[in-house]
């Protein structure tokens, strides 16, 4: 607990964006990890091994949400923001030029932070769908059984999530450091 | 002809399968002439590579220190091990 605890924890908030419920999903997984002890095989790390039964925890609790609060046609159709495109489908404010060399971001341990920020401002869904795409990798058919969603609809989910979580870093990251820079 | 609205959504999908021969050009084409999709793809790029690669440095055990449980979490969880 004490030796892998802090990490776990880091590793469901990551996914979760809530600490209340990232505190309980590491709680369980101590609890299940003791009950279970039997099964670690010692191949395995033993961090590996609790993350394994983690990771678990966490599809239930999003597939936990996605029951709760099933998608409606509109989370389909509407854009987030229309004003996005005018009405022949062509950008009325296109995406602003970065800048720089973003290719080190991932060193910046305040961008992820930020990132998690604007998931947080999406609908859980949108934000789940992207945080087991490209968080856990996982490949589209586990997560339309996890959301329980249709592939084509899963594809329009993860388009809104990728243009609204572009939109709000570009707002609170990217402009942002260049106001600071100047 | 694709509009940037048809474009943004495809270079999405583009992320999560292969997509047809026929769109797969009509979005290369697009993507030659209108920098904001092209610079839209970009963007989208670099956030997965971003946090791919985070994952793959920073997210270990004993890895980048961060937040941590706090204190009567780690409690909580401690005695409900001890009586579980």
């Amino acid at each position: 607990m004490d030796r892998h605890g802090d990490y776990l924890f880091r590793y469901a908030m990551l996914r979760l964006r809530d600490r209340s419920a990232a505190e309980d999903l590491v709680q369980e997984t101590f609890l299940a990890a003791l009950k279970d002890r039997i099964s670690f095989s010692g191949n395995s790390s033993e961090a590996t091994w609790l993350v394994g039964i983690l990771k678990h925890k966490i599809a239930d609790h999003f597939r936990h949400q996605a029951r709760e609060a099933p998608l409606e046609d509109a989370d389909l159709r509407e854009q987030p923001d229309p004003s996005v495109f005018n009405v022949s489908g062509h950008w009325t404010s296109g995406p602003t030029d970065w800048g720089g060399n973003p290719a080190d971001l991932y060193r910046e341990k305040k961008f992820l932070d930020q990132l998690t920020k604007c998931l947080s401002g999406l609908s859980p869904n949108h934000a789940n769908a992207f945080t087991l795409r490209e968080i856990e990798g996982e490949d589209t058919g586990e997560i339309c059984k996890v959301l329980n969603v249709s592939e084509t609809n899963l594809w329009v989910i993860l388009h809104r999530a990728r243009m609204q979580l572009r939109r709000c870093l570009e707002i609170h990251w990217f402009n942002k450091s260049t106001e600071e820079g100047s | 002809m694709l509009s940037c609205r048809d474009v943004t959504q495809l270079i999405s999908e583009s992320m999560d399968t292969s997509l047809p021969i026929g769109k797969r050009i009509g979005v290369r084409f697009h993507l030659l002439m209108c920098k904001f999709c092209a610079r839209y793809e970009r963007q989208l790029l670099l956030i997965r590579e971003t946090v791919r690669r985070f994952m793959a440095t920073e997210e270990k055990p004993g890895g980048a220190p961060g937040e941590t449980l706090s204190e009567e979490a780690r409690e909580r969880i401690k005695k409900s091990l001890r009586n579980p």
